[in-house]
């Protein structure tokens, strides 16, 4: 398999909507559907049918010391197949979302550029590599941030572009510390001589990471930004950047980096836990007084991701299961409610809970979704949200840590409570709504109802005989620290 | 040592103008500042005293070279702060055609 196509697609998608699509009506919509699901298709053989291979491309045919390799194993390939799904969804939501706002083929081609950034971060084995493909995605997600126009929108944006300058410049100093204490930037390379190191640079060298790569995660200290650019952005783009945005270029990393290159150090994942816990609790209490729907939903990004580091820090097969089993279903059901909160604004004209009513006859598919995206994310228990955490839970109680499993149930009941609230003032209130602005495209509903059913379906990802196939490879790839090195510099 | 620590007080101005100044020109400046410390520490890593250039050449002896890969390093980094710095310049600019103003603290249309 030809690793750089992952990056060469949406590049060349990007490329050919600015060139040529455009100038048809309804061109570049369908140029870049078509590259993300060709994308969809490409990850989807790489998931399951590689039987858990690693693949290294070493581009230009330079050797991995000097040249820069492009590594796919099950945890990248678990990780491409969530991003490109969802952005295959959030473009058939576009065509019929993005119509009444500016001229569409700049945005068309934005969201291509986001894609191959995170498509990079995801497959690359090199670090600075990495901060490149990391960067890319950002300057697209800043300017689809701001794309609406309306001064919130720039202001917001601009937000999110000064703390995103902060937490590059934190991991390029990392970056420049690992440089100088190991002479190679190929992550391989680095998690061979990094136990070799003097343990004051072991400490510089993760402090500066977590610090970077927790303001790119929005873990709870350095959450400033997220609430605002989630938000302001266009609904579909929202759902991009809280449902994978901020998985790829924080929590994947921080993943990949921490496990794989740094092997796992127990201060660190304490760190995780205590962050992870805080995320959760804080998150979900500044979301339950929300008004504003998409505001609601941006806070409780925060404290999900806190379930996911909560997984992460315990350091057992269990809980990183949880963790990437969570990462997986949050991408599901955040986007669906993004969706949701993308759909109503464009029929009722409002984000604001208390001026919705009840929705169920007149939207009845934005309605019921909703309905299965609010039991997902509190995890009831038909649905994958209920797994995920159940997992989590399990595992932190196994790992002897019963205080954050409190933290976990706490956590789960206060985010049931606020979307009791969404469901009782947003959707099925008393007050009747008469009659819409704009009726809902059937892209919009049909995006809708696959990410509704794709939140019952993953549940069975936990059944034994589904799950050694779905998510054991991607965790075996992350636990197995020496495995890594072993893999992917081959017989060197 | 003197090096590195002043580079990285270089830094610390940078992220104090972050966190402090209520212009939105003065925050552009100060992340550039910051920037320039990084890349600043970057040169300083390839360094090496008395060294050559680290260009091969006919008749030229193989002698101690400074480190190119920092070098390349830096000049990709400065690529993407100019982008980054374009980007907020511009969107400073569409904010003082909203707003008429370039005080954050009478920016103030989101909270938290």
């Amino acid at each position: 398999m030809n690793l750089p196509v992952f990056i060469i697609i949406p590049l060349a998608a990007a490329f050919l909507i600015t060139l040529a699509a455009r100038k048809k009506e309804g061109g570049s919509a369908a140029l870049s559907i078509l590259a993300a699901a060709v994308l969809v298709g490409l990850s989807v053989y790489a998931l399951f049918f590689l039987k858990g291979a690693t693949l290294v491309a070493e581009i230009g045919g330079w050797k991995i010391p000097i040249g820069i390799p492009l590594v796919l194993d099950s945890l990248s390939a678990f990780m491409l197949l969530m991003v490109n799904l969802i952005a295959l969804t959030s473009l058939v939501f576009s065509f019929d979302y993005i119509r009444h706002l500016w001229p569409d083929w700049k945005y068309y081609a934005l969201f291509m550029i986001l894609l191959a950034g995170m498509n990079g971060v995801l497959l690359t084995g090199d670090l600075f590599n990495l901060f490149v493909f990391m960067e890319i995605a950002l300057l697209a997600a800043f300017a689809l941030v701001a794309y609406g126009g309306r001064s919130h929108e720039f202001e917001a944006s601009f937000k999110y572009a000064v703390m995103a300058a902060v937490s590059s410049s934190l991991i390029l100093i990392s970056i420049a510390v690992v440089y100088g204490a190991t002479s190679t930037l190929s992550l391989a390379k680095i998690a061979e001589a990094f136990p070799g190191l003097a343990p004051h640079l072991q400490l510089w060298i993760g402090g500066l990471l977590l610090a970077g790569l927790s303001l790119k995660a929005a873990v709870m200290p350095f959450h400033a930004w997220l609430p605002d650019a989630h938000s302001s952005a266009p609904a579909p783009i929202s759902a991009m950047l809280s449902g994978v945005l901020i998985k790829t270029l924080g929590v994947y990393t921080l993943i990949r980096l921490f496990y794989n290159v740094l092997g796992a150090p127990g201060l660190f994942l304490n760190a995780f836990l205590v962050l992870g816990a805080v995320s959760i609790l804080l998150g979900v209490v500044l979301a339950v007084g929300q008004w504003d729907f998409k505001r609601l939903l941006a806070y409780h990004s925060i404290s999900q991701i806190g379930y996911i580091l909560l997984g992460m820090g315990l350091g057992t097969t269990l809980g990183m299961a949880g963790a990437l089993f969570h990462i997986f279903n949050h991408a599901l059901f955040k986007s669906l409610l993004f969706y949701n909160a993308g759909a109503v604004e464009m029929g009722l004209g409002t984000r604001d809970l208390r001026k919705m009513g009840n929705l169920t006859r007149l939207m009845p598919v934005t309605a019921h979704t909703s309905m299965v995206a609010s039991l997902s994310i509190s995890g009831i228990p038909p649905f994958n949200g209920f797994f995920s955490k159940l997992v989590i839970i399990i595992a932190a109680v196994q790992a002897k840590q019963p205080v954050f499993a409190v933290f976990a149930v706490v956590g789960s009941l206060l985010t049931l409570a606020s979307f009791m609230k969404v469901q009782r003032y947003g959707f099925r209130s008393e007050r009747p709504v008469e009659a819409l602005q704009s009726r809902i495209g059937g892209g919009m509903k049909l995006a809708m109802i696959i990410l509704a059913l794709l939140c019952v379906l993953t549940s069975l990802a936990i059944v034994p005989g589904i799950r050694e196939w779905a998510l054991d490879p991607a965790v075996q790839a992350v636990m197995n620290k020496a495995g890594y090195i072993r893999l992917v510099l081959g017989g060197q | 040592m003197t090096l590195y620590l002043l580079c990285f007080a270089l830094f610390l101005v940078g992220l104090y103008g972050i966190m402090t100044k209520r212009d939105l020109i003065k925050i552009i400046l100060s992340s550039g500042i910051m920037g320039y410390a990084v890349n600043l520490m970057f040169v300083l890593l390839g360094y090496r005293r008395d060294a050559a250039y680290p260009i091969l050449e006919k008749g030229k002896e193989v002698a101690v070279m400074v480190d190119p890969l920092p070098q390349a390093l830096v000049l990709t980094s400065i690529v993407i702060e100019l982008g980054t710095t374009a980007l907020l310049v511009a969107l400073a600019i569409r904010l003082f055609q909203k707003y008429k103003t370039y005080d954050i603290t009478k920016i103030r249309r989101l909270q938290g």
